[in-house]
């Protein structure tokens, strides 16, 4: 993984001096809040509903043992015990104190970590493909270029202060998993007809109040290009993105606006005189940044341990996990591991600082000393061998992350909502571990229901990513009651759509109901083998309405 | 008239910004995009002179005219509001301006490092100590990107070995 050098870190350091004497300045009096909010939020430190909340950057998922190990000091030390994967693989703590705010920055910076752009209308933390690297249908890891980016973006001068908050995402596959078609721009590395890696340009996807996804600007743009490129989309923004009101804010609208053709005409113009600057990427550069990124050192023997297929047959419960949580990696012999945050006992994406501690040990005992986060709100454990499969999945056990639902309906995608955000219009935490208890007692039942992704926001700002949720569930506030709109069909991978509203909005008791009718319904009527979101596409809304509601 | 700051100094403020109808009685001074276009002529070649564009107000109509502009008055009307960021780059950069550069509005002593490595050398602060704000400047000593500042990014400068 990328390691720092001595201008990178100083960097960091500067900030945290710049920082710190902020924090001192509001302190003392002599900034106001008004002129500090800004300041803060360049630094992912939020006000919320009961405290202050910081979200701490994990660039494209990736972490090391070392830092895991700081994130759980920091839960330790700074809050009460806990850290939460957000849906874009960054970590949120949600008990801070302003006054130790910086030491928290301090802190991170040991260890090559930041909170820089987390918030703030600028360019945010860039995320990749939770599976780079490791996957077999990669074309070309994704990273480098997201560390590039990472770079180019960190304190840009000119684009600190945009209309509204900016997201980059890069995936390097085939299957889309970092959902790039519903990001302000998404890079995917393609191969042209010459066999030349480079990059398909998707610009003006997103979600929150107006969803929509992203349309491609350039089938191909050669590699050296990156940064020239995304700067000329960046100026384009925003000089003309919408300023006025900030619903209307994000580059998605601007590109609806124009017409992804004009839109795509302006970007090109504005190229055409940086493409050739010194934002021309060197080969040297690209060279230097992925040797980062090269495999571990792989046990050419691996595959040669089978011994985890006779406990396969005699633990039914290392069995299910190898089938649920385990994933095939391109290197035989070898696993991707997905450590499930979706446990009932604790909201999703919640993680404790023991837990961290441990999954940094099991990182170095069992994975090279690396894990991801994934915007799904696990983790993932990428380079697992054979041999240590079962005396993993055991310690895993021991600390409720063997929960064997990944992909499932109680691994549910959730916001902080009511009990944490401050813009929140009803609980959404609540909600999944309702859901989550009324499955999560009977496996069977959830591997008979498959793949089904619930996704869910406590309000319109879609933390949660609803709109592409197999089931979406959006909290709504309706005469000061906390209500539920219920969405169905979405999805952000190769098939991506939006989903469209099932009806009038469910009271918070009767949600669950609603869900299991759903699901009951669905089990009845699929076809042979028909995922639940096929499904839906075939008998559309309709019948499902008439069962919820009828 | 108070104080600004110009190439990180601070010094006595010597421009006017001129309302549409006001006369203009010699020294630097400035006028709107407006006045501008309607007496350009007229005003084109007398000395100290500085035309003001609004946030929402292109740059496009001036480029014709920016080697007769001794000032170029980009505004703030709060800070959030980044599009002169853009404009600044552009004509230090593309457009080649050399005159004064100036920042006028929101501006605030945490954005004049950004502001400066756009091009701007000349800034009218809104409000706290002028000199506290100097201190501004020296937030980073190394920056990963090329700006108006001439910097070259960090994988070509010298810097990285
Ligand atoms: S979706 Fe709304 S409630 Fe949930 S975290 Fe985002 S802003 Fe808060």
């Amino acid at each position: 993984m990328y390691q720092y050098n001595a201008i990178d870190q100083k960097i960091v350091d500067e900030r945290v001096a710049q920082y710190r004497d902020q924090v001192e300045r509001r302190l003392a009096g002599e900034l106001t809040e008004d002129q500090f909010r800004p300041l803060r939020l360049m630094n992912g430190l939020y006000l919320q509903r009961h405290a202050y909340m910081l979200r701490v950057a994990i660039p494209y998922g990736l972490l090391s043992s070392e830092q895991t190990r700081m994130l759980a000091h920091i839960a330790r030390k700074y809050d009460k015990g806990f850290g939460h994967i957000t849906t874009r693989q960054n970590i949120q703590y949600n008990w801070p104190k302003l006054a130790e705010s910086p030491d928290i920055l301090a802190d991170l910076a040991k260890v090559q970590m930041h909170a820089i752009q987390t918030s703030g209308n600028c360019i945010r933390n860039i995320s990749a493909d939770h599976l780079a690297g490791v996957a077999g249908d990669e074309i070309e890891d994704p990273r480098p270029y997201c560390e590039i980016l990472r770079q180019w973006s960190t304190f840009h001068p000119e684009f600190s202060y945009l209309p509204r908050k900016f997201k980059i995402a890069i995936t390097g596959a085939i299957q889309d998993r970092a959902a790039v078609i519903v990001h302000d721009i998404g890079f995917r590395l393609v191969k042209n007809d010459e066999g030349v890696v480079g990059f398909q340009v998707i610009v003006g996807g997103g979600l929150g109040r107006t969803p929509i996804l992203g349309a491609t600007i350039r089938e191909f743009l050669p590699k050296e290009h990156l940064l020239s490129y995304t700067e000329a989309i960046l100026r384009v923004y925003n000089l003309h993105g919408n300023r006025e009101n900030k619903y209307k804010a994000r580059i998605k609208i601007l590109v609806k606006s124009l017409g992804p053709d004009e839109f795509r005409r302006q970007v090109e113009e504005e190229w055409e005189h940086i493409k050739d600057s010194v934002l021309h990427l060197t080969e040297e550069e690209i060279a230097r940044v992925s040797a980062f990124f090269v495999p571990p050192e792989y046990d050419a023997q691996a595959a040669n341990h089978q011994e985890f297929l006779g406990k396969i047959d005699s633990n039914p419960q290392f069995a299910r996990w190898f089938e649920q949580n385990v994933t095939e990696h391109k290197v035989p012999g070898y696993n991707i591991v997905a450590v499930s945050l979706k446990s009932p006992e604790r909201p999703p994406g919640d993680i404790t600082d023991e837990q961290l501690d441990v999954i940094a040990d099991l990182a170095d005992k069992y994975s090279f000393g690396r894990l991801r986060t994934t915007h799904e709100q696990n983790l993932i454990l990428s380079d697992v061998p054979n041999e240590h499969l079962f005396a993993l999945w055991s310690e895993l056990h021991a600390q409720e992350m063997a929960t064997p639902n990944i992909g499932k309906v109680t691994d549910i995608i959730c916001c902080p909502g009511l009990d944490f955000c401050d813009l929140a219009n009803a609980g959404s935490i609540g909600v999944s571990q309702a859901i989550t208890d009324a499955f999560k007692d009977d496996l069977e039942l959830q591997y008979d229901i498959g793949e089904l992704k619930i996704k869910m926001s406590g309000c319109i700002n879609s933390c949660g990513h609803h709109h592409v949720g197999h089931i979406g569930i959006l909290g709504i506030n309706k005469n000061d009651e906390e209500y539920y709109q219920i969405m169905l069909g979405g999805s952000a991978e190769n098939d991506a759509s939006l989903g469209k509203w099932l009806g009038p909005a469910i009271s918070k008791d009767e949600i669950v109901g609603a869900i299991q009718k759903i699901v009951d319904y669905y089990r009845v009527e699929r076809e042979d083998g028909e995922r639940f979101l096929d499904f839906y596409r075939r008998v559309g809304r309709g019948p499902i309405k008439e069962v919820v509601y009828g | 008239m108070g104080e600004v700051i110009k190439n990180r100094s601070i010094i006595e403020d010597d421009v006017r910004h001129l309302a549409d109808d006001e006369q203009a009685t010699g020294g630097n001074f400035t006028v709107s995009l407006t006045r501008w276009l309607e007496e350009r002529e007229q005003l084109k070649n007398v000395e100290g002179i500085g035309v003001r564009i609004a946030s929402d107000e292109p740059i496009e109509p001036i480029l014709d005219d920016i080697s007769s502009l001794d000032i170029i008055a980009l505004d703030f009307p709060k800070f959030a509001d980044g599009r002169s960021y853009s404009k600044a780059r552009l004509l230090r950069e593309r457009f080649n301006y050399q005159g004064e550069l100036r920042a006028t509005g929101d501006i605030l002593r945490d954005q004049l490092f950004y502001l400066c490595r756009c091009g701007f050398d000349t800034f009218e602060l809104a409000q706290g100590n002028i000199r506290d704000a100097l201190k501004g400047f020296n937030d980073f000593s190394i920056t990963y990107q090329t700006a108006a500042d001439g910097t070259l990014p960090v994988y070509l400068s010298e810097q990285r070995v």
